[in-house]
């Protein structure tokens, strides 16, 4: 049910106006951040303002809403923004991958390959990937404007230096159609394969920043690394312990006070649905399937 | 570096850097004003001068950190002020290079001493873990910093060390021209005396061209080829290092060299 | 090797009123290569001054000083550092150097910056070191703690790194023990030989008589002052 007091999906027009134009520059120069003019949501900050606006924006009454946390639809941070969409915009919204035309996402791509027409919103703390080495932002724009990237590698550098490996495991730095680096949202490392030669739109927007950027389908995207330390993109090595899945990316989950834990997809729609299939993992419960 | 590589053989015996009636304003107040002067490649020249009188200023229009109002820069033949802004980055990270005098001006004091050494290198494309590591080593070695103090931060440094590092980091892409600010101000005597001769022997090695700016005499007589007096952003007078400090010819000159303790 | 004309020197000193000290005029000496030449004079007279504009250390206020083609009272800086590095060496009295830096490097230096190898350069300095008699220990030492004699004869011992074809030296045997002086005084000897042009003060009578071919009494270079 559509609370009438509001504009459809919450913003006014002239504001979701001003979000597209910044969206369609930011899909016409992909990987380049965006200013744009953030707007007060009815949520704090880090909770997805920039997210939601994005959202906003690019949803018609006609589209089907999924919101994911974490890979999870069902945490509150997912349950409170598909809920809010669901009274300012009435849309329709679902838990299934392939049944939404607009997601939005913190911290996780979905296991199952989006299709073209398909919308991948992100919500991001911080768009800016050189700030934790450059904290002046007329610098890190000049960097951008004349791809000035080698302090990108020296964050590598140090990662390896301290640790032997590079040892950042989300958030990490990709080079968008050999172009811009672009901070791909605190997603594990492991899903940055997924954001190259992605069939959908994938959006990303940092409210507290107010930047919005964007690939358009099918951008290149690489991971940046050296030539001897490759990037990897790993995940916990175990089976899903539900649905038995060995290339999905996997949450820990503490299961006693002995030091019992069990593996589990962070996806919780691929899981569901390759245990509806009948996939079994060494601790589903009997019965299941 | 191909497009400067491709005038190399044209400029073989032309000087490195060509000034023409440089001027710099600070609203009505002169920074410094028709400085002319040519550097050639492997020459230190040393400006000198009080406080205030535009050797700073001088130095931060050649570099690029300030827009000069009039004048002309050659650089092998480019038109410096002429240039746009990637092309002179470009070169102030490859064949340039700029020592502050305080190193915190010119380190990442929270980057490791390798990672400050190497950036240089993975700002023009290295991309080997293992190589850049060893350059940094390398030049670590060369500015007589214990190779074993790779991974330390700068803070943990000396004052001395931080200032070799931040040489070491400026030299790693092996740069034609140098510019100094100071680079010896603000240390002990004693560690002056071993970052001078560390500079003189990387000179001579390197082939480097240099521009330093030091209001101690006793610097420039020991680093410069040439030098260049200034007073109130003008140039009072130019010539070879030991001919300007037991000959000076210009009253200014005079009175700058004796108020200085014996050099 | 060495031509000098009509020339003249003076010092205008700003500071002091603007006094205007003439202290030379119409010099003339001719050096030629194998020759060695000894300048005379009492003390001020003005032997070091011509010695130091010679070199380039002092301005000249008129006339040439022709060295292997160069007019040092005309040239550019640049021209003179390279007259200094390739053809026209100098043993000063005084060491003056980085402090820190080895007494074998300072040797060397000459012959590093001519683009010798570092091998060859140091065997020379060495090979000088070893003829000075300064002891192998202090090889790797700096120069600036050495007692006075010891600083003089590294003096020499970089003036000699260089087979230099024009040499200008001054008191190169002050404050030598009679075994150094003997050895002072036969690199001076092979300088000659091999064809170097030798200007010199030397205040060691018994040396000059040994060395030099000819003395030229810088007082008449002297200006007439007016009374």
């Amino acid at each position: 049910m559509t609370d009438a007091a509001y504009n459809f999906a919450y913003l006014d027009e002239a504001t979701k106006r001003m979000i597209r134009r910044a969206l369609l520059k930011g899909l016409a120069i992909p990987g380049y951040q965006v200013p744009f003019a953030s707007r007060e949501m009815p949520m704090p900050y880090g909770w997805g303002t920039g997210g939601v606006q994005v959202t906003a924006a690019c949803l018609t009454p006609g589209d089907t809403l999924k919101v994911i946390d974490q890979g999870a639809d069902d945490t509150t941070n997912a349950v409170s923004i598909r809920k809010f969409f669901e009274r300012t915009a009435g849309v329709a919204t679902t838990e299934r991958t392939a049944g939404a035309s607009v997601i939005q996402t913190r911290h996780r791509i979905p296991e199952k390959p989006l299709t073209e027409g398909q919308i991948l919103v992100y919500q991001v703390p911080i768009p800016e990937p050189l700030r934790f080495l450059e904290p002046r932002e007329s610098e890190t724009r000049r960097m951008h404007a004349l791809e000035e990237y080698g302090l990108m590698h020296v964050k590598l550098y140090e990662d390896v230096a301290r640790h032997g490996a590079i040892a950042t495991s989300y958030a990490y730095p990709v080079r968008v159609e050999g172009r811009y680096v672009m901070d791909p949202s605190p997603i594990p490392k492991f899903d940055n394969p997924k954001l190259s030669g992605m069939a959908a739109i994938q959006l990303f927007g940092a409210g507290r920043e107010q930047r919005v950027y964007a690939l358009p389908p099918y951008s290149r995207v690489v991971s940046l690394d050296f030539e001897d330390h490759p990037f990897e993109p790993t995940k916990a090595d175990h089976d899903c312990d539900l649905c038995g899945a060995s290339a999905s990316y996997l949450d820990e989950v503490i299961t006693d006070d002995a030091g019992g834990r069990m593996f589990v997809c962070s996806d919780t729609d691929y899981c569901a649905g390759r245990r509806a299939a009948g996939q079994r993992g060494r601790l589903a419960p009997e019965g299941e399937a | 570096m191909t497009a400067f590589d491709r005038t190399l053989t044209a400029s073989a015996d032309a000087p490195l850097l060509s000034v023409q009636d440089l001027t710099k304003r600070y609203g009505r107040r002169i920074g410094c004003e028709r400085v002319s002067f040519d550097l050639w490649p492997g020459e230190v020249l040393g400006i000198v001068g009080e406080s205030g009188s535009g050797k700073s200023t001088l130095l931060g229009c050649l570099a690029g950190h300030l827009a000069a109002d009039e004048g002309q820069i050659l650089y092998r033949g480019h038109d410096i002020l002429a240039m746009s802004e990637p092309e002179r980055r470009l070169l102030s990270r490859t064949e340039w290079a700029f020592v502050h005098q305080n190193p915190r001006d010119g380190l990442r004091m929270g980057v490791s001493a390798g990672g400050n050494v190497g950036e240089r290198l993975m700002a023009i494309g290295a991309r080997n873990y293992g190589a850049i590591r060893n350059a940094a080593s390398d030049w670590l070695t060369k500015v007589e910093i214990d190779p074993g103090r790779i991974d330390d931060r700068p803070r943990a440094f000396s004052g001395g060390m931080q200032q070799r590092l931040q040489i070491a980091r400026n030299l790693v892409t092996a740069p034609r021209l140098v510019f100094m600010d100071e680079p010896t101000g603000g240390l002990d005597v004693s560690v002056q005396a071993r970052l001078l001769d560390l500079l003189r022997g990387l000179v001579r090695d390197m082939g480097l061209s240099v521009v330093i700016v030091t209001h101690d005499l006793a610097v420039a007589r020991l680093l410069a080829d040439r030098l260049m007096v200034m007073k109130d952003g003008r140039v009072i007078e130019t010539g070879l290092t030991d001919q300007v400090l037991d000959d000076p010819q210009a009253a200014y000159t005079q009175l700058l060299v004796s108020s200085v303790l014996q050099v | 090797m060495i031509e000098i004309e009509n020339l003249s020197k003076r010092f205008t000193l700003h500071n002091q009123g603007g006094a205007v000290i003439e202290v030379m005029t119409g010099a003339r000496l001719t050096v030629r290569p194998g020759e060695c030449v000894a300048l005379t004079g009492r003390s001020g007279a003005g032997k070091s001054t011509l010695m130091r504009m010679i070199y380039g250390n002092y301005l000249a206020a008129g006339g040439a000083i022709r060295i292997g083609g160069l007019d040092v009272a005309r040239a550019t800086p640049r021209e003179i550092i390279r007259l200094r590095r390739e053809t026209l060496g100098y043993v000063s009295q005084f060491l003056r150097v980085v402090p820190r830096v080895p007494t074998r490097t300072i040797v060397a230096e000459p012959l590093l910056a001519l683009g010798v190898d570092a091998g060859t350069a140091h065997a020379r300095a060495e090979a000088l070191l070893a003829m000075l008699n300064i002891p192998e220990a202090l090889w790797t030492l700096s120069p600036t703690t050495f007692s006075g004699g010891e600083q003089q004869r590294v003096n020499i011992a970089r003036g000699f790194a260089h087979p230099y074809p024009a040499l200008l030296l001054d008191e190169p045997t002050a404050s030598l023990d009679p075994a150094n002086r003997e050895v002072v005084l036969r690199l001076i000897e092979e300088a000659k030989a091999r064809g170097a042009a030798i200007a010199g003060i030397f205040h060691d009578e018994a040396a000059r008589q040994r060395l030099c071919d000819r003395e030229i009494d810088v007082t008449a270079f002297a200006p007439a002052r007016a009374a």
